[in-house]
């Protein structure tokens, strides 16, 4: 079947078939920045913004989202050149297979809470796992990022 | 201005002492924003988009031997492309380990095997072209097994009536203790003096058993290789790997292909902790691709990683210490019992440094026995994982000697400062044990372990709180510590090197073997190569881990890579740096004594050469030639890094739950080459420490399959569990490092689980011997204290 969603800015159309996953659709179409960690919603590195909310891409039916909106970070590049420097800075980069969803879960979350506490933060961020830093150096480049970025 | 030949030593008096313009200061990681900017750069994200899908048929039995296998089916399925069984495979029994060879591991594994010997093991392949065909695939294979008794207690392994590896054709490198017959994958026995004569004489003796789980790795991209063979036909696999340099190896002698007709690329690793040290795939996309010349690829899938890959050993560890009553520990008396799984894979070697990379720590004692078995068991495999035994020794040994404090009533803190190794002393230890073989005496030429003590004393505010603090209600904040060693390298086998090559214009590529898994070493290693070579890290493009492209290197495993790749590339940066001195009098018509360099000019008497016009001069005008230097280093010793570990905790006594509020880390591992991916390294591993402490426990059913197959059942810490990490650097300088360095990919992950204990001890008078430590536990053990006062009361 054919599918049309806009993906990062552009119209685009997809044949899929029912049982797709977006996760699927968008890895086998070189969108690899969306990775495979689980694929059973758990773990967090599929993450994309739909219609600008961050989910799961590998629980997305891609037969259900006609006509919304998706972005991953080559839709927002700009913005997470930004982001990446406050990782760099705080060390806060390993493995890196995690991050490229945290960063579209980070975008989100500037643009949904103003202000947010360190609490505020965590909770926002617990479902990107990451198995390398202890957090502590992500938590430190998301408060310093979203600090200078209000 | 610097006079030649510039040495590391003139570098250093240059700048003060061993002061350093890039080392020791903050450099990003060179490939961090790359890859959060989404750009391909991990296996899958380079797979041919036509690859076969690779699916393993896995076993649904703990112990069987197949009877029949029927793949007629399967192979008829329209997309099917082959199908492979044990009766199409070599009949070679290799170890999957990714060690140095000859391994210490026993070769006890067929690619497929008749037997199968945990829930997950392998029956068969298929490759089709698509996921879902292969899937179907799978379901038609039609296997008949006669269903063994399996052997899922590792303490009833021994000489059971059930053998795990009846077969023939498996064998031993060398002698490592390997009696299949009985189970047993490897045994050994250590002593320095009489400990059983010493221990008669002390006043003091603990004698307890503790036991450590098996944990996963649940790195965050699982196992993904890929193969093609590319237009020269040779065999191309890219692959998530730790040790790309042991994985041709192991290919090539597995599947009788020559060395030369393979290659293995290293891409972009998404974490690795040990299990990615192991080939788990990489036989089998070869395998499809040798036969079929189509190119295929394998992702296993979550549940894959937790069911098929590698956990960490699961082990008994039965202690005993003696000391006088002035605190004086005189002597260790430390058995292992380990479980290695289904198949061998560093059974002996975990085993060893839970022993060797602990018991140095109290270096002053009379007498030391260590000894043990690795038991095979139907579990999934054992393997490598970060902290290699260390952890489970460190928490029986730390956790013991807290014990034997609270008899001796002595402050834990005052008898570790009594007896602990302090620098430029030696252990017995270090020359008996190695890693499966001899090991290597060496003195610590560095070790500022009472320093991580002291101001790890300071930053936890130990001395408020210690050994509790009521707060309010039933709830109490209490203090914890354990000290930690780890290694640097394994001496005489682990060999790194780097080739640097100098570009028009005047910049660098450093070609490394080393093998970044995402813990920094092409941004340190670019570092080492830019402070020798007086440039900026943006100068040096690091290439790494191309087994056509880049120098040998045994891989990232051993804590190896900072202290041995670093050096090969000290010693390749200054090589390069004396070419391009030698290249400068050319041009300047000098004798080469006269040459200075700043890093960006070179200049003799009245007369200079900018480096840049140097590079082009020799490229396209005179004197042309290439400038390629190749460094190469295997260690000699092993220096270890040491840290100190203090977790703070709040505990309720009504319910036994409790919230780690801090975890303070003083580390010693010499320079920090990079200081911020140094700390990161360790709370990444305090962190990872703190899970298996805590919560992190892989379960099996009463069959032997799988409980623990996912992040739903198996939590790893998650943002919410993670209060303050507080992690410090002592100042320390290796002579024998890299500028000063040693290593620090494991050492963080050494402490939390006897630091845990001691605290919960400290807070509520249980001691929990058993991991993980669960509030169950804690409140099982504070009733049964409450018992006993009744009963004590009612006396």
């Amino acid at each position: 079947m054919k599918v049309a969603f806009i993906l990062n800015g552009r119209n685009r159309e997809f044949e899929v078939s029912p049982e797709e996953y977006l996760l699927e659709t968008l890895r086998s179409h070189h969108i690899t920045s969306v990775k495979n960690g689980c694929n059973e919603s758990t773990c967090g590195v599929c993450t994309v913004l739909l219609d600008g909310k961050p989910v799961l891409s590998c629980s997305v039916l891609t037969a259900r989202i006609e006509g919304q909106e998706v972005t991953t970070v080559e839709g927002i590049q700009k913005e997470v050149e930004h982001i990446s420097d406050y990782f760099g800075d705080e060390g806060a980069d390993q493995c890196g297979f995690c991050n490229s969803g945290l960063a579209l879960t980070i975008h989100a979350l500037k643009k949904e809470i103003k202000d947010p506490s360190e609490e505020d933060i965590k909770n926002y961020i617990v479902g990107n796992l990451c198995r390398c830093s202890g957090y502590q150096s992500q938590l430190k480049a998301i408060k310093r990022y979203l600090e200078d970025h209000k | 201005m610097l006079r030649v030949p510039i040495t590391t030593e003139s570098h250093q008096a240059l700048f003060g002492g061993p002061q350093m313009r890039i080392v020791k200061h903050k450099t990003p990681s060179i490939d961090g924003k790359g890859i959060m900017m989404g750009r391909p750069a991990y296996s899958d994200d380079l797979a041919d988009p036509n690859a076969l899908i690779i699916k393993i048929l896995r076993s649904p039995h703990a112990f069987a031997k197949i009877k029949s296998i029927d793949t007629t089916q399967a192979k008829e399925l329209n997309g099917v492309e082959i199908v492979l069984t044990y009766q199409d495979v070599p009949k070679r029994s290799f170890t999957r380990a990714g060690q140095g060879y000859p391994e210490p591991s026993p070769h006890d594994k067929f690619v497929l095997d008749e037997y199968v010997r945990f829930v997950g093991d392998e029956v068969a392949c298929v490759a089709a072209i698509s996921e879902k065909i292969a899937v179907q695939a799978l379901n038609l294979i039609k296997v008949e097994y006669e269903v063994l008794e399996p052997v899922l207690d590792f303490e009833k392994a021994y000489e059971n009536q059930s053998v795990i590896h009846p077969e023939e054709g498996i064998l031993e490198m060398f002698p490592i203790g390997f009696l299949p017959k009985k189970n047993v994958a490897a045994s050994y026995e250590m002593n320095v003096g009489n400990v059983d004569d010493v221990l008669k004489s002390c006043d003091v003796v603990i004698e307890e058993s503790f036991y450590t789980q098996a944990q996963a790795h649940a790195m965050m991209e699982p196992h993904t290789v890929n193969a093609r063979i590319d237009f020269q036909n040779r065999l191309v696999l890219y692959t998530s790997t730790q040790t790309p340099f042991h994985v041709r190896r192991i290919l090539s002698q597995t599947l009788d292909v020559p060395l030369s007709r393979i290659r293995v690329i290293k891409p972009r690793v998404g974490g690795g902790f040990g299990g990615k040290q192991a080939l788990h795939g990489e036989m089998f996309a070869a395998l499809v691709t040798l036969k079929t010349g189509k190119p295929s690829k394998i992702n296993y899938t979550r549940s894959e990683v937790f069911e098929s890959s590698y956990t960490r050993h699961p082990m008994r560890i039965d202690v005993k210490l003696g000391a006088d009553k002035d605190g004086t520990l005189k002597a260790i008396d430390c058995y292992i019992l380990s479980d290695t799984g289904a198949y061998g894979e560093h059974a002996l070697t975990v085993f060893m440094v839970a022993g060797s990379k602990v018991l140095p720590l109290y270096n002053k004692v009379d007498a030391v026995r260590f000894a043990g078995q690795v038991v095979y068991t139907n579990h999934v495999s054992a393997g490598a994982f970060r902290g290699y035994g260390a952890i489970q020794g460190n928490f029986a040994i730390e956790s013991a000697v807290d014990m034997l404090c609270a008899k001796l009533d002595m402050d834990p803190i005052l008898f570790r400062q009594k007896n602990m190794i302090l620098e430029g002393e030696t252990s017995p230890i270090f020359a008996i044990m190695g890693e499966g073989t001899e090991g290597t005496a060496m003195n610590m030429e560095s070790c500022k372990l009472d320093f991580c003590v002291k101001r790890g004393l300071e930053l936890s505010h130990w001395k408020d709180i210690y050994p509790r603090k009521e707060i309010k209600d039933s709830k109490v904040k209490a203090v914890g510590m354990a000290i930690a060693m780890q290694g640097s390298g394994i001496p005489y086998i682990d060999m790194g090197a780097a080739t640097i090559k100098l570009n028009d214009d005047g910049f660098y590529n450093l070609m490394v073997g080393a093998t970044d898994i995402g813990q920094g070493s092409d941004t340190i290693l670019a570092q080492i190569a830019a402070e020798e070579l007086m440039t900026t890290v943006d100068k040096v493009i690091v290439y790494s881990s191309d087994s056509d492209l880049t120098p040998f290197d045994t891989g990232a495993y051993a804590s190896s890579t900072t202290y041995v790749s670093g050096n090969a590339v000290l010693n390749a940066a200054k090589i390069m740096k004396n070419m391009l001195l030698e290249e400068a009098a050319n041009a300047l018509k000098v004798e080469l004594k006269y040459v200075e360099f700043d890093g960006f000019t070179f200049k003799a008497k009245d007369q200079e050469i900018s480096f840049r016009d140097l590079a082009n001069r020799l490229y396209y005008n005179e004197d042309q030639k290439q400038l390629t230097a190749t460094g190469s280093y295997v260690g000699t010793k092993s220096p270890p890094p040491f840290m100190a570990g203090f977790i703070t905790i709040e505990l309720d006594k009504e319910t036994g739950e409790y919230d780690i509020l801090d975890y303070v880390s003083v580390v010693d591992c010499g320079t920090p080459i990079n200081p911020k991916l140094a700390q990161g390294q360790v709370e990444g591993g305090i962190v990872q420490g703190i899970g298996m402490a805590a919560y992190e426990d892989v379960q099996y059913s009463s069959k032997g399959s799988l409980l623990s197959n996912g992040f739903l059942n198996y939590h790893i810490p998650t943002t919410k569990n993670i209060h303050k990490l507080t992690t410090e650097f002592a100042e320390s300088y290796e002579e024998s490092g890299p500028f000063g360095a040693k290593s620090v990919g494991e050492i963080g992950i050494d402490t939390p689980p006897a630091a845990l204990a001691n605290a919960v001890y400290n807070a509520t008078g249980v001691r929990i011997k058993t991991l993980p430590i669960t509030p169950q536990k804690i409140y099982e053990g504070i009733q049964k204290l409450k018992q006993k006062e009744i009963s004590n009361e009612a006396k």
